[in-house]
């Protein structure tokens, strides 16, 4: 069964057990409120659903297949199969979101959208949808992270965005999202703001997931038409984490899978020194809502370090810190090491480069550290054609 | 009801406006020397901001102080410090965000601005609806939790904004982050006019109050104004007796 009704999460007003919640300046609150009573209206709407189940097949490219990694299964012992969310249309799961809500203002009368970026992957997705759909687009991206991905830059900008880099702090996600919040309690009569993970105040979160969700029913149904069961382990990347909850919502619960997201540990395990929000952070608010944060002892939001800019950010979606605290599935970390590793792998296993994001998936498989002969469903959500220079630079030069 | 609404309350009934400076704990030149000579230059009530990482409200000024502040190593224990130093006559209402509270808890972190002295507390990513814990705490230690209220709002949350706020409630004037603006916003009138009718606690405008000209316009609606950016740019330029200069002039404007 993969199921297409809702999670009973969040709960009325946002939460996730504890966590969750609406922490946002009051000029926000209405257009809150009217993004939840629209999705709530929308996303068991016909016709709506038919729009965007028609884009996601013509345009995305859905569904997007499963495949057997044999070579990588013989190497590690194991049996793994890759959702390839890396096929989508512009080479990520971070489509699937922005169409929906770019095709969700629309339907809202909103005139022009803005979106914060990381890696960029987001900010692309964000400009395609817009482009696609005749709307003007802003993105914000931190000024390092636009060094980091100047190629993404280039797309947005080809796509028809305007890309602004923001300065303040840290100059990466935490603060692209900031400066993107501070547009939209400015612009909220006109303006949507497509976050891009499930994270933000809510309807945020249960946003972005209903509309992710579909990488875990399409996997769920694909993995047990090839093989006749469920998968043991299903793995995906964490930073924010859409393309996790997006995968992980078909299985919550499921007997006998064990859902494991994979966080970016960096270099070491200091403050300042990873995004392990989960396996390393305590509850905290950021951007709106109550989770997992790398913080200080006075509630400052630390700086964070990983080698994959879509994973580098201190705090974590809510209803991952949900599923955490009720061991509905568990976290752990790969360092930047193991997820350059993983990339190496999969290239010469598979002849797949992967994201970097996805990378630290492989990168934890590659220790060995389920039984042999385990089942498992990895989400491999991006490519990483983006990431090249980093990997090149990264190895010395060397590949 | 606390001090800060008590003092509020009397500026209003006796005729007058409030004048509500803020600045930036532990920015360039905020110390307790210059939250004395706030208090001689007129203020009603002086709000102080315990800077924190993530200033979603702030605009660029702030934003800079709070890095700034930061960056010196400022912790919140060193703001309280300073209040408490002070030993004003006028109440000080503390400003910060949700995550500095939560994460010291909500219990402790009341106590401690009550043992520093401190008044009220804003908190403009806590609602209504996310601050119950909080109001209910602070009112156990005389401390006046003021809520926000931004235009857009339907009457029905101007009311629960109403009902909710200690001290006074803040009319956020325009859609947008704190900064200066070119001209007061239409809407501030229309947020203080929403609010008048549904309870009596002083209505003081913010956000974008730039010039005291726009501090006297908004008065002639409003029961006072707060304002931020337009005196922490020349205290984080390094111009103090600037940044006092025009508080007074801001003062002489609205008496």
């Amino acid at each position: 069964m993969t199921g297409s009704t809702a999670p009973a999460r969040p709960d009325e007003r946002g939460r996730f057990g504890r966590y969750g919640g609406r922490y946002a300046p009051e000029v926000l609150i209405p257009a809150l409120e009217e993004l939840e009573a629209a999705w709530r209206e929308l996303r068991d709407d016909a016709s709506f659903r038919r729009e965007l189940d028609e884009l996601a097949r013509d345009f995305v490219g859905r569904p997007t297949p499963i495949t057997h990694a044999r070579r990588l299964s013989e190497e590690l012992g194991y049996d793994v199969w890759l959702k390839r969310e890396d096929l989508a249309h512009t080479g990520a799961h971070k489509i699937n979101n922005a169409l929906g809500q770019v095709l969700l203002a629309r339907r809202l009368g909103k005139e022009r959208i803005i979106a914060e970026t990381g890696a960029g992957q987001h900010g692309v997705a964000t400009a395609t949808a817009s482009a696609l759909l005749g709307l003007p687009c802003v993105v914000y991206m931190g000024e390092e992270d636009t060094r980091r991905q100047a190629p993404n830059v280039a797309r947005m900008r080809l796509l028809g965005a305007e890309v602004v880099p923001v300065t303040a702090g840290t100059r990466t996600l935490k603060e692209a999202v900031n400066e993107a919040l501070r547009d939209w309690a400015a612009s909220v009569a006109t303006t949507h703001y497509v976050i891009g993970s499930v994270v933000g105040p809510h309807p945020f979160p249960m946003l972005v997931r209903d509309l992710q969700r579909v990488i875990g029913d399409e996997a769920r149904a694909q993995y047990r038409e090839r093989t006749g069961a469920d998968p043991e382990v299903v793995a995906a990347c964490v930073g924010g984490g859409s393309n996790a909850i997006g995968m992980f919502t078909a299985f919550v619960g499921a007997e006998g899978v064990r859902l494991i997201g994979v966080e970016a540990g960096g270099r070491g395990t200091r403050l300042g020194e990873h995004c392990a929000s989960l396996t390393l952070g305590e509850p905290g608010v950021l951007h709106g809502a109550l989770s997992y944060l790398l913080q200080d002892p006075d509630g400052q939001v630390v700086e964070t370090h990983s080698i994959s800019a879509g994973l580098d950010y201190p705090g974590v979606g809510p209803e991952h810190a949900f599923l955490k605290d009720a061991g509905l599935a568990s976290y752990v970390s790969a360092s930047d090491a193991d997820a350059l590793a993983g990339f190496r792998l999969l290239a010469r296993t598979e002849g797949i480069l992967p994201a970097l994001e996805p990378a630290h998936v492989i990168g934890w498989l590659a220790h060995r550290p389920l039984p042999d002969g385990t089942r498992v469903l990895v989400c491999l959500s991006g490519r990483g054609d983006k990431d090249l220079d980093t990997v090149l630079r990264a190895e010395g030069g060397g590949a | 009801m606390g001090l800060l609404e008590e003092r509020l309350r009397a500026v209003r009934d006796g005729g007058a406006k409030a004048f509500v400076p803020y600045v930036t704990g532990g920015a360039p030149g905020v110390d307790a020397a210059l939250l004395r000579a706030l208090a001689e230059a007129g203020a009603d009530a002086i709000e102080v901001g315990i800077p924190h990482s993530d200033p979603i409200m702030d605009g660029g000024v702030i934003q800079d102080a709070s890095r700034l502040a930061l960056e010196a190593g400022t912790r919140t224990d060193d703001v309280l410090a300073t209040v408490a130093a002070a030993g004003l006559e006028v109440p000080v209402a503390a400003m910060t965000y949700a995550n500095p509270v939560l994460r010291r808890g909500v219990d402790r972190f009341v106590a401690d601005l009550a043992a520093a002295g401190v008044a009220g507390l804003i908190v403009p990513d806590l609602p209504p609806e996310e601050s119950e814990e909080l109001r209910g705490a602070a009112a156990e230690r005389g401390i006046d939790v003021v809520l926000l209220a931004a235009p857009g709002a339907a009457p029905e949350r101007y009311r629960a904004i109403a009902r909710e706020a200690r001290g006074f409630v803040y009319c956020v004037a325009t859609y947008g982050v704190t900064g200066a603006r070119d001209r007061l916003a239409e809407t501030a009138r229309a947020v203080v006019e929403g609010l008048r009718g549904l309870t009596d606690l002083p209505l003081l405008v913010g956000v974008g109050i730039s010039t005291p000209e726009q501090a006297a316009s908004a008065c002639a609606f409003a029961d006072g104004v707060i304002v931020g950016s337009a005196l922490v740019a020349p205290l984080v330029g390094g111009d103090r007796a600037g940044a006092l200069a025009l508080a007074e002039a801001f003062r002489a404007a609205i008496a």
